[in-house]
């Protein structure tokens, strides 16, 4: 063990130095071509389809004609912020800004603290084949679409013969147009969300929970704590960390509602309160062909979402001295 | 431990279990309710109305409408079956080299190219210019569309990385002095080690291409060339002809199935692979998501 070990450590030390002096580096770059050559074809993939894209923010600068190909877009007129002063100027501005944090921030709200409670409630579960099972069936909405999980909403929550309405009829209610009212349209972007991430979303908790030391419950249990009090004396100061980094990162993310979803359930009767930044680019980009516009709003949104992320990482540290970098 | 459970926590588990039983059938019912629809023929649908859970009688018109002769639901799935498979290599392929010679600790160089990485997950150029590289690099309306602007996904990639990390460079090393190229070291000696990571991240891109449907709707212009995700969405947004390439094939049949059972029969055909696969690679999913929240 001991012999491997020493013949190891004369190789690496060399490469360090190599690495480290000045006149050596071109002679430990020649040594590593071959791992040059493995990261080749990812660097040029990331140059072509995520650094070229990020040249091409240019055209919210521009004036491009879309209909007479690449000539249209390298060709196009300066115009400034002019594309941005119109987004600003206009309606859709505050509406779709509003809109994508009011929905993600109900996202959080309820799907957060709900994520906590069940995964507490999971990890009391006593039979473990019964525990693996509840788990697993948890866990499938996450593996399923959100094409086929609007399917099954159009179904559920259709107002001739969906579920959520049949039960509600039963329970002395109304019927209700979940999808086509804008005052309830929300709270199906809401409900379809819990439903497709909440199981999924317990892994990281179940994770920690399983870290707490038992010793702890242990001395509790022989000091006459029930189950409540170990849970908020115990359980909950053990995962907070865990669970503050999950929140700085899910606050990060805020400017993210839900894409996919949005597009496959929203019609133009619920535009107004869920059209997003995306589904606004979406729209307008490739639906209206207006490409300098759609790139100048989808722009406002990469800068705040990069100072977003930026923020996020410096509070997680400040806290944990650990950040996504 | 023997230690002895008091009545309050009986009562505290029982309930639990009771809620547990509640919130399967929560997760579940939805299937239930679209697997029933799609069985259900026309007669006793307008008996019963649509909300059926389960079936009087077992019609399987909706399965034999959507794989008809010119069935486009067939055609789809090859679409679907082309992303998962190549796809998959393909992202592996450039995925697996990339972030394993990103964890040798001693290549000049690794922490910018590193950088060069993250920094695309922080910052896109977003989807009009990623379009428009789609549009003019000649990928558009062809299948490549589908795979080559997602080859990499920079997360799963740094997750790849954070496993390299793991293998001791000792073995490496030993294998090198014993004469072997770097090639063959990473044939021989990383690759039989990395079948762990690599079913992960491939399961990771396979779930991914099984389930995308965003790219083929904006890159792909020819609906012949849409995978079933994208099928499921039009059929939804109530055009069921584009189940076959004779739109007037439903009419013709003798007993046309209800449109809620061929939603409901497509909607299954694009699930029950998932349904199936999933309790058996979930494993997988749960250690990459673990991976993926420790720093390496």
């Amino acid at each position: 063990m001991s012999g491997s070990d020493r013949t190891v450590i004369v190789p690496e030390a060399e490469l360090r130095n190599a690495a480290r002096s000045p006149g050596m580096l071109g002679r430990s770059i020649r040594k590593h071509h071959f791992y040059y050559w493995l990261m080749l074809p990812g660097v040029v993939y990331l140059l072509i389809f995520k650094y070229l894209p990020m040249l091409g923010i240019s055209i919210a600068f521009l004036e491009i004609n879309p209909f007479i190909g690449f000539k249209g877009v390298i060709g196009g007129e300066w115009v400034g912020f002019e594309n941005f002063q119109r987004f600003f100027g206009s309606y859709f501005f505050g509406n779709i800004v509003a809109n994508t944090f009011i929905i993600s921030g109900l996202k959080l709200l309820f799907s957060f603290p709900t994520t906590i409670v069940l995964a507490l409630l999971i990890n009391e579960l006593v039979n473990v084949l019964f525990k693996r099972v509840v788990q697993t069936i948890s866990y499938l909405p996450h593996f399923i679409s959100w094409v086929v999980v609007a399917g099954l909403a159009f179904k559920m929550f259709s107002t001739s013969d969906g579920l959520v309405n049949q039960l509600l009829e039963w329970l002395g209610g109304e019927r209700l147009s979940f999808l086509g009212d804008p005052r309830y349209f929300r709270s199906v972007l809401v409900a379809t969300h819990v439903w497709k991430e909440i199981g999924w979303g317990t892994i990281i908790i179940l994770a920690a929970l399983a870290g707490v030391n038992p010793e702890l419950y242990e001395s509790a249990i022989i000091d006459g704590a029930n189950k409540l009090q170990q849970t908020i004396r115990i359980t909950l100061p053990s995962i907070a960390m865990v669970i503050s980094i999950l929140l700085i990162f899910n606050i990060g993310n805020l400017i993210n509602a839900g894409f996919e979803q949005i597009l496959l359930l929203y019609s133009p009767v619920v535009y107004d309160v869920s059209d997003i930044i995306d589904t606004y680019v979406y729209r307008e980009g490739l639906q209206q062909l207006n490409f300098s516009y759609a790139a100048a709003v989808d722009v406002f949104k990469s800068i705040i979402a990069l100072a977003m992320v930026v923020m996020a990482n410096f509070t997680a540290k400040k806290l944990e001295q650990e950040g996504l970098w | 431990m023997a230690v002895s459970i008091s009545r309050g926590e009986k009562v505290f588990n029982g309930c639990n279990v009771v809620f547990m039983i509640f919130l399967s059938a929560w997760f579940i019912i939805p299937f239930v309710v679209v697997a029933s629809t799609s069985v259900v023929g026309a007669a006793e649908a307008a008996r019963r109305g649509g909300l059926v859970f389960i079936p009087q009688t077992f019609d399987l018109g909706a399965y034999q409408a959507i794989f008809a002769k010119g069935s486009a639901i067939i055609r789809s799935y090859g679409v679907t079956l082309f992303r998962v498979v190549v796809g998959t290599a393909l992202n592996l392929l450039f995925t697996a080299p990339f972030a394993y010679a990103l964890s040798k600790r001693s290549v000049p160089g690794r922490k910018p190219i590193a950088m060069f990485v993250f920094f695309t997950i922080l910052f896109h150029g977003g989807l009009i210019p990623t379009y428009l590289v789609v549009r003019y690099t000649g990928l558009y309306n062809t299948l490549w569309a589908l795979v080559i602007p997602q080859l990499v996904n920079p997360w799963w990639m740094l997750i790849m990385r954070n496993f390299f990390y793991t293998i001791p460079e000792s073995l490496e090393e030993s294998a090198l002095i014993d004469g072997a190229t770097p090639p063959m070291v990473l044939l021989k000696v990383v690759l039989p080690l990395s079948m762990p990571v690599l079913t992960t991240i491939g399961l990771f891109y396979a779930v991914w291409h099984w389930n995308s449907w965003f790219d083929a709707a904006i890159y792909l212009a020819d609906i012949r060339r849409m995978p079933v995700q994208n099928i499921l969405r039009r059929i939804l947004i109530n055009a069921t002809e584009v189940i076959n390439d004779n739109p007037e094939m439903l009419y013709e049949m003798d007993a046309p199935p209800p449109p809620d059972a061929i939603k409901g029969a497509v909607i299954m055909v694009a699930t029950v692979p998932i349904l199936f696969v999933y309790p058996f690679i979930q494993k997988y999913f749960v250690k990459g998501v673990l991976l993926g929240s420790v720093k390496g």
